[in-house]
C-alpha cells in the first residue's frame, strides 16, 4: 500500500512536473517576447519560432534516449565482445552465421512470419465477413477480440493447460488430448512434439491476433460502397462471389496493413516462446534467444547482434510505412 | 446486405452456426481456466473442466489406525472408523487392502486379508477392520478404496494465491507500474502532437516521418543499451527506470495516434482562436486538449493493457525481489516452479487477467477507435 501510494505521489509529481515545463517555459517565452508593444510582430514571429520547440522538447528528449540511441548503440555493441568493451570486428556476426541455434530461430521465426499473419487475418476477416451479416454480431466481435486483452504469459498459461498430458490410463485433463482420446488416438505431449510444437505455440498467437484483424477488416468493409455491392447483386452474384470479387479487392490496402501489424508483432513474439517452451524441443525464436543470450548468456555484443537481426527484418516495413504516412500529409 | 442472406434462409443459419463455431473457439480456452479456478485442487488434476459439475471418481489410499487402536468387542479385536474422515463424503464403490488390486472388491463386501483377519468397507465409507486374535504390529494397515464424489468448488485457491504465491504482493506492483506509465505518456505526446499537427517550423515533415519510423523499432534494440545506461547513471533497478522506459517506448504511438486526431479537428476553430490572439498554449489547453478526450482515452488504454501485460520491460529493468517482481513475472515463475500445479496457475493467471478484461470490457468502444486510427504499431 505504501508503495501504491509512493507510485500515485510520483505521477503527481511526475504530472505536475511536465505541466510546470510546459506552462513554465511557454509564460518564459512570453515574458521575452512579449505580443504586444512596439515590436509586437517581431516578437510574435520569434516566439511561434521557438514555441513548437517548447512543446516537442521532452517528447524528442525521450524518443532520442529510449529509441535513437539504443538503435545506434545497439548497432556499435555488435561489434564488441561480451562485456561491451573490446573490440571484436566482425566476430559476433561470424558466430551468428555459424551458430545451430540461430538457424534453428531464423527457421522458426520463417515459419511464424508465414503462418500467425497469414492465419489472423484469415480468420478474422472470415470472423468480420459473417459477424456483420447477424443482430448479435457486435456480442460475438467482442468475445472473438477478447484474448487481445489477455497477457503473453496468461495466454500461454490458458493453452499450456489446454495442451496438458497425462499417462494413457488416466483421465486426460487438458483438453486437446481429451478430444483426441475420445476420438480413438493417443495422448501426446504437444508442446515436446518436434517440429510441429511451433505450430502449438502459433495457436495462442493467432488466437490473440485474430480479433484485431477483425476489427479493422470489419471497419474496412463497412466502408465498402454500396453501389459497388447493389451493382453485382443485381448481376446476380451469390453472396460468395460478391465477397471474394467485389468486397475482398476493395480492402486489399488494409488487408496489407493488418498482415504487417502482425508481421511486427510476431518478429517481436518472445512470452510465450519463454513461457511454454522457453525455446527448448527445437522451437527459439529470435527474440526469445536474444533475451537468452542477454541473461543466461551474459554476452551483450552477440545479444545485441540478434537484436539487429531483429530489426533488421523490420527496415522494409518501416520504409512502407513512412512512405506511406508521407502520402497522407 | 442482409437483403442478400434474407433470400436464402439456409445460408443465414450457416452464418449462425459458423459464428457460434468461432465464438466458442474463442471463448472456451479462457473459460475453462476460470472453471478450472474455483474447483478443488484434487479433483481438477484427475478430472477435466468440463466434467467440473458431475462427480468425480478418484482412487485413494488411507492408512488405518495402528493396532493400538483395537477394541474388543464380543471375541474380536476390531478397528473401525470412516475413509472420509476429515475430508467431504462421498461414495465408495470399490476398494482393496494391496497395492497390487487396489480396486478388487466392490464395496460392502468382505475381504480376506492375512491372519484371517477381514476388512469391510461400507459404500458410506464406513470401515471395519476384524481379527479374532488381538493385532499387533505399530503400523496399521492401508485401505485402497475408489470413491465417487460430487463436484466440490472453492475459493480456497484464490486465498492461497493472493496471500501465500505471492499474487497479492504482485498485484500492487503491476499496478504501481502501470499507473504512472499511462498517465506520463499522455501529456508529453499530447503536447508533441499539436506542435506537428498544428505548427509551422523547419523540420516537421522529418520528425513525423521518424516518429512513424519509431513506431515499428522492436523493443529488442533498446535493452542492453538502456540497461548499461541505467547502471552507469545509477538508475539501476527501479521504479522511475521502468516508468520513463514505458514512456519512451509509448511515446511513438501516443505521438502518431495523437497527431492523426488532433490535425482531424476543424481548421476554422483553431484560426479564429488565433486570429483573436490566443497563443498556441492557450488554443492547446482551452480547445485542442478537451476535444481530443476520445484519443486521449483510446492511448490510454492502449497503453495501461500494453504495460499491465509486459513481460519484457520488466524482466529487464526491474529486480526478482518481492517488492519489484510484477504479475506477468510471478506467473512465470509459478509455470516454472508449480508447472503441475494447476489450480494455482489457474487461480493465478485469472487474477492477472481480471483487471485487463475488466478495463476492455468496459472501454471497448475507445480501444476500437484507437485501433482503428493508429494500426501501424
Amino acid at each position: 500500500m505504501e508503495q501504491l501510494l509512493f507510485a500515485l505521489l510520483s505521477m503527481a509529481a511526475g504530472v505536475g512536473a511536465c505541466i510546470l515545463y510546459f506552462w513554465g517555459s511557454n509564460r518564459l517565452l512570453d515574458a521575452i517576447y512579449p505580443p504586444r508593444g512596439v515590436r509586437a510582430s517581431q516578437n510574435i514571429r520569434r516566439a511561434n519560432a521557438i514555441r513548437p520547440w517548447l512543446f516537442l522538447g521532452p517528447a524528442i528528449l525521450l524518443l532520442t534516449v529510449y529509441l535513437v540511441y539504443p538503435v545506434i548503440n545497439s548497432a556499435l555493441l555488435s561489434f564488441y565482445g561480451p562485456s561491451g568493451e573490446t573490440y571484436v570486428g566482425v566476430a559476433n556476426y561470424s558466430w551468428l552465421f555459424a551458430d545451430p541455434g540461430f538457424r534453428e530461430s531464423m527457421r522458426n521465426n520463417m515459419l511464424w512470419l508465414i503462418v500467425v499473419p497469414a492465419a489472423a487475418t484469415f480468420f478474422g476477416l472470415i470472423a468480420a465477413a459473417l459477424t456483420d451479416r447477424i443482430g448479435w454480431g457486435n456480442i460475438a466481435k467482442s468475445l472473438i477480440f477478447m484474448p487481445m486483452a489477455i497477457s503473453f504469459i496468461g495466454a500461454s498459461v490458458i493453452w499450456k493447460f489446454i495442451y496438458d498430458v497425462r499417462g494413457e490410463d488416466a483421465d486426460q485433463i487438458g483438453l486437446l488430448n481429451a478430444i483426441v482420446v475420445a476420438l480413438g488416438g493417443e495422448p501426446q505431449a504437444w508442446i515436446t512434439l518436434p517440429f510441429w510444437n511451433n505450430f502449438f505455440l502459433m495457436v495462442i498467437l493467432i488466437w490473440i491476433q485474430t480479433g484485431f484483424a477483425m476489427v479493422i477488416l470489419s471497419a474496412a468493409l463497412r466502408g465498402i460502397p454500396e453501389e459497388t455491392v447493389e451493382a453485382a447483386v443485381l448481376d446476380g452474384a451469390s453472396p460468395l462471389q460478391i465477397f471474394l470479387k467485389i468486397k475482398v479487392p476493395q480492402i486489399w490496402g488494409t488487408i496489407a496493413v493488418v498482415w504487417t501489424t502482425i508481421t511486427i508483432l510476431v518478429l517481436k513474439v518472445f512470452d510465450i516462446v519463454l513461457a511454454m517452451t522457453n525455446g527448448q524441443w527445437g522451437t527459439q525464436v529470435l527474440a526469445n534467444y536474444m533475451f537468452d543470450w542477454m541473461f543466461r548468456g551474459l554476452d551483450f555484443g552477440r545479444s545485441a547482434t540478434i537484436a539487429l537481426v531483429i530489426m533488421a527484418m523490420v527496415v522494409p516495413i518501416m520504409i512502407w510505412n513512412i512512405r506511406e504516412a508521407r502520402k497522407e500529409t | 446486405m442482409s437483403g442478400i442472406a434474407g433470400q436464402r434462409p439456409l445460408l443465414i443459419w450457416v452464418v449462425h452456426l459458423s459464428v457460434v463455431a468461432l465464438v466458442l473457439l474463442w471463448t472456451i480456452p479462457t473459460f475453462g481456466l476460470l472453471v478450472s479456478s474455483f474447483r478443488d485442487g484434487d479433483q481438477l488434476s484427475v478430472s477435466g473442466w468440463w466434467t467440473a459439475l458431475t462427480s468425480t471418481e478418484r482412487n485413494q489410499i488411507l492408512r488405518a489406525p495402528a493396532p493400538s487402536e483395537q477394541v474388543r468387542e464380543g471375541g474380536q479385536w476390531v478397528i473401525a472408523g470412516n475413509v472420509f474422515d476429515g475430508q467431504a463424503p462421498g461414495e465408495v464403490t470399490r476398494f482393496g487392502f494391496s497395492s497390487r488390486g487396489p480396486s478388487d472388491f466392490a464395496a460392502g463386501e468382505t475381504a480376506e486379508m492375512k491372519d484371517e483377519q477381514t476388512l469391510t468397507v461400507a459404500p458410506d465409507g464406513s470401515y471395519r477392520i476384524v481379527s479374532p486374535e488381538e493385532m499387533s504390529g505399530k503400523r496399521g494397515s492401508r485401505i485402497f478404496f475408489t470413491a465417487i464424489e460430487p463436484p466440490r468448488f472453492t475459493l480456497e485457491t484464490y486465498r492461497e494465491v493472493l496471500f501465500s504465491e505471492g499474487i497479492g504482493r504482485s498485484f500492487i506492483n503491476t499496478l504501481t507500474v502501470t499507473i504512472p506509465a499511462t498517465i506520463i505518456p499522455i501529456l508529453i505526446a499530447a503536447y508533441a502532437a499539436y506542435a506537428l499537427a498544428w505548427m509551422t517550423f523547419p523540420g516537421r515533415s522529418l520528425l513525423l516521418a521518424v516518429v512513424v519510423g519509431l513506431l515499428v523499432v522492436p523493443l529488442q534494440m533498446s535493452l542492453i543499451p538502456l540497461l548499461r545506461l541505467y547502471t552507469d547513471i545509477g538508475i539501476g533497478k527501479s521504479y522511475v527506470g521502468i516508468w520513463l522506459a514505458h514512456t519512451g517506448f509509448g511515446l511513438p504511438l501516443a505521438i502518431y495516434l495523437l497527431r492523426n486526431y488532433i490535425r482531424g479537428l476543424p481548421k476554422e476553430i483553431i484560426e479564429s482562436a488565433r486570429v483573436d490572439g490566443a497563443s498556441d498554449f492557450d488554443i492547446f489547453r482551452k480547445i485542442v486538449l478537451p476535444l481530443s478526450f476520445p484519443a486521449l482515452a483510446s492511448f490510454a488504454i492502449f497503453q495501461f493493457l500494453w504495460v499491465w501485460n509486459d513481460l519484457l520491460v520488466a524482466t529487464v529493468f526491474l529486480g526478482n525481489n518481492e517488492d519489484q517482481l510484477v504479475m506477468t513475472g510471478r506467473l512465470r515463475e509459478l509455470l516454472g516452479s508449480r508447472g503441475g500445479n494447476w489450480e494455482i496457475l489457474t487461480a493465478s493467471a485469472f487474477v492477472s487477467i481480471a483487471v485487463p478484461l475488466l478495463v476492455f470490457f468496459s472501454l471497448q468502444r475507445y480501444l476500437v477507435r484507437g485501433l482503428l486510427a493508429g494500426s501501424v504499431k
